[in-house]
């Protein structure tokens, strides 16, 4: 055996030893029923052609490789955010492993949440029990300050009614009557990942100011001149709001962050093993009833909770599209400042010119460049309007998750700009309908989530790592990317790779190493 | 804005009555929205006069999702400016009926369906047999439920269970039993057995409806007794019935749901049913008759 104790062979090496490449054409030979090597070829050649990609964008009843996930993940990530609160998702067991091993993977952080264990006889009879044991082991082993309960398909096909259910478990005692247990109903079939984020906040909105289900009195609104500052679902959470409080500090302006997860998702090793950290405080929370303002940074990720917030507490909303780059900074902090009351700090003005430095430093590396984009809607038009700031030139902008509506407001506002006339806006797609544009309408690069790294191997369009969730490259999630400092980091990871492709077609002694030069 | 149910057994005449009920409320000027909560979405032909309105569903199923709808798409105005949506479902056999209940009332509450109406009525199809049909009576939607009933057994059986269900949600939150509405089958004692019920569930009889051909009548040209026939006495019984209902609000009780045993007691007691020998039970004709 190829494997021995003295030397151990990881599994780049292991499974290209003889005998392991022995026993795969076995394999392959005798149990995958394999069709001839010039017929894969000739099917492969044929899903790069134009007459593919038709029968591919016809596809009705099937979807390749979504690109996004589904509400419960939403749910848990706007639940983490506050302070001591475990999110409790009404289920079975293997769809909050789902949520746990994503967020780890993305985070490299543990990620605490529980479900209520969900099986056939609860599918049968109802899922009551489960949310009566569910929340009395919830409360009682790891002494959570809130919980904050979500749902998954199984509970919502039955039909759980979650506020009567809860309601039933305090009535027998799991958790105590005046314990905080905001909840939403996330059905995973509907939506997405950020139509979870957005029930999830409301439902949290609507339990401490509305009055508690019943329980409580609904609150009166005094208008303060704090401004509520939503984050949205964003896979750079622990950079960006840090970043954010870093320049609202800078400005002097009063603000409340809801659903802060930006410490959970980032706790030191020291020794003691956080489950919970940081988060957006109860106190906060009800306090935000009183904000002047609430404004988030991704529309899409905030629908329903800013109507709410809008028309049920009157506070002004505002909705930003996942702000990058100096003219969507710029937009972000003037409203800010105008909101506020307070001036743009002259600190913060010369974070501004060397963000547009820099750009003007690398500007004719990205002009011209064509970008085929993917990933949730607010994040795409954030990336979009950057790319073009810096001369790039989107061509194609995916989002799964995204609705015609969205497709046309950033069609039009493609169509504003001279870099972004030849773009096409596909929403509802998948990453198979993305393959298809890759190879019939070629691009330089392409930026979205670690599963692009398929399309990567497959049309060689080299994969610039933006989104959510990246698996495969470390601590991005730690870097901002709002703000000019944010601008800046994405900057360099688009560049990062633009300079790497350079190399790599640059490479080959006596062929074309002379353009493989120490300056670019 | 008042919610209310109607609940019953299939083939009862919930959705007849129902109709009957809602139409006369609007001849009283009360602006009525009809939310069809059974899959096979007749809870509005009468006061459409059509066979069958396009559920939200079906819609739902064409355009690709809910999301793709509009709320004119699905809503259709009716008799008196009665609006009117069915929620639909699957054919029998396939899928699963109470999510479509549950979808179909977000979507109508999300595009705003229930502004600027006095009446929202749900008719809901048979016992509550999953949670999706209890969807109507959680908390914030249906405050009285009316159970649609008559002198049979599974009818009583029926509403007994429906009784249970709303126990079940009552506690926790707003929704009541209004009382049994009787659907003349012309059976045994059938207005004492209903009264009798309504006693032991610790509510009333809001209305006993007696048979009459003219509803049938009425239904082959699609139309409500109250449209087709205002001057008929059965219009009046429908008016009496929707005057009682009016009249009943926040009267609605937590429902006392009696066991299987406590039915047969009633029913026997009635003389319906004979008293139980159980040294006959199991045998057959033949060996009863040895």
């Amino acid at each position: 055996m190829p494997q021995n104790a003295d030397h151990v062979l990881d599994h780049f090496d292991l499974f290209r030893q003889p005998e392991y490449r022995e026993m795969l054409a076995n394999k392959k030979k005798n149990f995958e029923n394999p069709v001839a090597e010039n017929e894969v070829q000739r099917v492969v050649e044929w899903t790069k052609t134009p007459e593919y990609r038709e029968k591919n964008f016809a596809r009705e009843a099937l979807t390749v490789n979504p690109a996004k996930a589904c509400q419960p993940l939403g749910a848990v990530f706007a639940g983490v955010g506050f302070e001591g609160t475990v999110p409790f998702v009404h289920g079975s067991q293997g769809c909050v492993a789902y949520y746990r091993s994503h967020f780890s993977r993305h985070f490299k952080e543990p990620s605490s949440c529980v479900s209520s264990s969900m099986t056939e006889d609860a599918a049968v009879f109802g899922g009551l029990n489960n949310m009566i044991d569910g929340l009395a082991n919830t409360y009682n082993l790891y002494k959570p300050k809130m919980i904050s309960v979500s749902t998954t398909c199984m509970a919502e096909v039955i039909g759980d009614d979650l506020n009567a259910f809860i309601k039933t478990a305090k009535d027998k005692g799991s958790v105590p009557m005046d314990y905080d247990v905001p909840f939403a109903h996330t059905p995973a079939f509907v939506g997405s990942h950020i139509t979870g984020y957005d029930n999830v906040l409301k439902g949290v909105f609507e339990h401490f100011w509305g009055g508690k289900s019943g329980t409580a009195e609904k609150l009166e609104r005094v208008p303060n001149e704090t401004i509520n500052f939503i984050g949205g679902f964003d896979p750079y959470t622990v950079g960006n709001l840090r970043e954010i409080k870093r320049l609202f500090d800078m400005m002097g302006v009063e603000y409340t962050i809801i659903a802060d997860n930006s410490d959970v998702w980032d706790t030191p090793t020291d020794g003691t093993f956080r489950m919970f950290d940081g988060g957006t405080t109860i106190d906060e929370t009800v306090a935000a009833v009183n904000a002047k303002a609430t404004i988030s940074m991704q529309e899409y990720c905030t629908e329903k909770t800013l109507k709410y917030i809008g028309e049920e507490w009157k506070h002004e909303t505002v909705a930003f599209n996942h702000p990058i780059g100096v003219k969507a900074t710029d937009d972000f902090l003037l409203e800010i400042s105008r909101l506020s009351g307070k001036a743009v700090p002259e600190q913060i003005k010369l974070e501004r010119g060397r963000l547009v430095d820099a750009m003007a430093d690398s500007s004719a590396h990205i002009h011209g460049k064509k970008f085929a984009i993917y990933g949730d809607p607010d994040l795409c038009i954030g990336l979009a309007q950057f790319l073009m700031e810096n001369g790039g030139e989107p061509t194609h902008i995916l989002a799964t998750n995204g609705s015609p509506k969205w497709a046309e407001k950033v069609q039009a506002m493609l169509a504003a700009s001279p870099f972004g006339k030849n773009c096409h806006v596909y929403p509802l797609r998948d990453l198979w309908h993305m393959r298809s544009l890759l190879f019939t309408e070629p691009v330089d690069f392409l930026i979205g989530n670690t599963y692009g790294k398929y399309l990567e191997r497959d049309t060689g369009t080299p994969l610039i790592r933006i989104g959510f969730p990246i698996f495969d490259r470390h601590h991005h999630h730690r870097y901002p990317v709002w703000g000019y400092q944010g601008g800046l980091n994405v900057l360099v990871w688009i560049l990062d790779r633009i300079f790497e492709e350079i190399d790599k077609n640059t490479i080959v002694p006596a062929h074309s190493d002379f353009s493989y030069d120490i300056i670019r | 804005m008042r919610q209310i149910a109607f609940y019953g057994k299939g083939g009862i005449g919930k959705s007849t009555t129902s109709q009957n009920t809602l139409a006369c409320l609007a001849q009283m000027g009360h602006k009525i929205l009809i939310v069809g909560c059974d899959p096979k979405a007749d809870s509005t032909r009468l006061i459409l006069h059509s066979k069958a309105q396009d559920t939200i569903l079906s819609l739902a199923a064409a355009a690709g999702s809910v999301e793709d709808l509009e709320i004119e798409d699905v809503m259709k105005v009716g008799y008196l400016d009665i609006r009117c949506v069915e929620s639909g479902g699957p054919e029998p056999g396939v899928g699963c009926a109470g999510r479509g209940v549950i979808t179909s009332i977000n979507f109508l509450e999300e595009n705003g369906a229930y502004e600027d109406v006095d009446y929202v009525s749900y008719d809901v199809l048979g016992d509550v047999v999953c949670g999706g049909f209890a969807m109507p009576i959680r908390e914030n939607k249906a405050q009285e439920i009316y159970i649609v009933m008559s002198g049979e057994m599974m009818a009583m059986y029926a509403a007994n269970n429906i009784s249970k269900g709303i126990l079940k949600y009552a506690n926790s939150g707003g929704v009541r039993l209004g009382g049994l509405v009787c659907n003349e089958r012309q059976t045994d004692k059938e207005l004492e057995l209903a009264e009798e019920l309504a006693r032991r569930l610790g509510t009333k009889l809001i209305h006993f409806v007696p048979r009459d051909n003219i509803v049938q009548h009425a239904e082959l040209r699609r139309m409500t007794v109250v449209e087709y026939a205002p001057d008929s006495k059965q219009a009046d019984e429908y008016r009496t019935l929707a005057n009682k209902v009016h009249a009943n609000k926040g009267n609605g009780i937590i429902p006392t749901p009696i066991t299987m045993d406590e039915l047969e007691d009633i029913l026997m007691s009635f003389g319906i049913m004979k008293q139980v020998d159980e040294s006959q039970v199991g045998l057959t004709a033949e060996q009863l008759s040895a």
